[in-house]
């Protein structure tokens, strides 16, 4: 027999991403066994974590400060802003260390199946800080799939009227990547982004 | 168990799940065809289940009216060619959402696979809009409101057929049509066997076919064409 407290924490732990009623069981255990070390510190950190992340109204970032630690930063780049289609793709660019301009998270990408329209996301807000005369540069990350290819085209249109000039990150080979493994999307992508070396 | 081993294009893919997803196929003899695949959010996977590409399928299930899973390999990669150019990738996601919209599952329609798969290899060609058309006015035949445009459906005459009547789908001659002209949809020259196009006929086309998908086919599920069409030809439009 297990306790509804128990119960209770197996139901929102099989609610989170990538488990089950079966791996919320085996998490929900090991809390529980680790009481001290483990499920008070967690705790505390949900309730600070609830209480104190708010979204960035600038660039859609999550962060503990209104705007986040990154728009708020005088010595980035003001004349660039990379566009990502989620949070996780902002923290993937900015783990590069290669960007040091502005971020605007658009909170997904234009879906023809899904009919996700452009006023489902945050395009108009980024057309509206492309018009900042400080803005040079727009600079699209988003996913080399058909939806992702769609947005980053709708941007570009979208974006002509601010003036700025707008570029997308390259596709082909990645680092490591081996060109008989490779599907022959990629290697013709690559081929006609190819670049004198 | 059932299974069977065809050529399909990929017309949707739905997350289910994790890691799993559920494909629904464009296949040459099993019609519009759905089934799961382990690990398609996967990186070796994701690649593969573009909509547009051809892939060579097996479906496998314990019994037939199952959902069934699908074991797929890519044999020719149409998205990334079009990904580039902002009509054809708009084209071919329209293509692929309407096909899936409007097919039914598991009804073999053959003659919609090969014109897809024309389709998809025209894009690599200058004539690829107007293909489009002829692929949209094939698919209105497929599903049972094939548009005649041989003759003129008030005096039968074959020659100077400008109109098409929005109710009948059939064509209309300049005189016949001429004090009705105002609500009458325009027959592009191309349709007419006219080799020269330019965008302005595309428009026509894109007019012509939606408006029978539109009032036709999407007005039965309440619904409006899907969002990549209505771009399509509001890029048309310029």
């Amino acid at each position: 027999m297990i306790g509804a407290e128990i119960e209770h924490l197996i139901k929102l732990l099989a609610r989170l991403p990538g488990y089950g009623p079966r791996s919320a069981r085996r998490a929900a255990l090991h809390l529980l066994k680790n009481r001290e070390s483990l499920m008070r510190p967690m705790s505390q950190a949900l309730t600070v974590a609830a209480d104190v992340i708010v979204a960035c109204p600038q660039c859609h970032n999550l962060d503990t400060s209104s705007p986040c630690s990154v728009c708020s930063n005088p010595a980035r780049d003001g004349s660039q802003i990379c566009v990502v289609e989620d949070i996780s793709d902002l923290w993937a660019v900015e783990k590069t260390g290669a960007y040091r301009g502005y971020y605007h998270v658009l909170g997904g990408t234009l879906s023809a199946l899904d009919g996700i329209t452009p006023d489902d996301l945050s395009i108009p807000h980024l057309v509206a800080r492309a018009g900042d005369s400080a803005v040079r540069e727009v600079i699209v990350a988003l996913s080399a799939t058909i939806d992702g290819q769609t947005t980053a085209h709708y941007l570009s249109e979208a974006l002509r009227a601010a003036g700025v000039t707008v570029t997308q990150l390259a596709h082909g080979v990645p680092i490591g990547g081996q060109i008989d493994y490779m599907d022959d999307g990629t290697l013709s992508t690559a081929l006609k982004s190819r670049k004198a070396v | 168990m059932p299974e069977w081993q065809d050529e399909g294009i990929i017309l949707s893919v739905r997350g289910h799940g994790e890691t799993g997803g559920v494909v629904s196929l464009l296949t040459r003899a099993h019609g519009r065809a759905m089934g799961y695949i382990y690990g398609a959010t996967s990186s070796r996977m994701r690649g593969v289940l573009e909509p547009g590409n051809l892939v060579s399928v097996l479906w496998q299930a314990k019994s037939s009216d199952q959902l069934g899973n699908f074991t797929p390999e890519l044999e020719k990669s149409a998205a990334a060619d079009v990904m580039d150019d902002p009509l054809k990738l708009t084209a071919m996601q329209s293509a692929c959402v309407l096909a899936d919209k409007t097919l039914p599952e598991r009804e073999n329609h053959p003659g919609v696979f090969e014109g897809t798969k024309a389709l998809m290899a025209s894009f690599a060609t200058d004539i690829w809009a107007a293909t489009y058309i002829y692929w949209e006015i094939g698919l209105l035949r497929e599903l049972g409101f094939g548009l005649d445009l041989s003759k003129c459906a008030a005096t039968g005459a074959v020659d100077n057929l400008i109109y098409v009547s929005p109710k009948s789908g059939c064509a209309v001659s300049a005189a016949a049509g001429e004090i009705y002209k105002e609500r009458l949809l325009a027959l592009p020259a191309f349709l007419r066997g006219a080799g020269e196009f330019g965008d302005a006929d595309i428009l026509e086309g894109l007019k012509l076919t939606g408006h029978f998908l539109r009032h036709r086919v999407f007005a039965l599920s309440n619904s409006d064409l899907p969002e990549s069409r209505l771009r399509l030809e509001e890029k048309f439009r310029g």
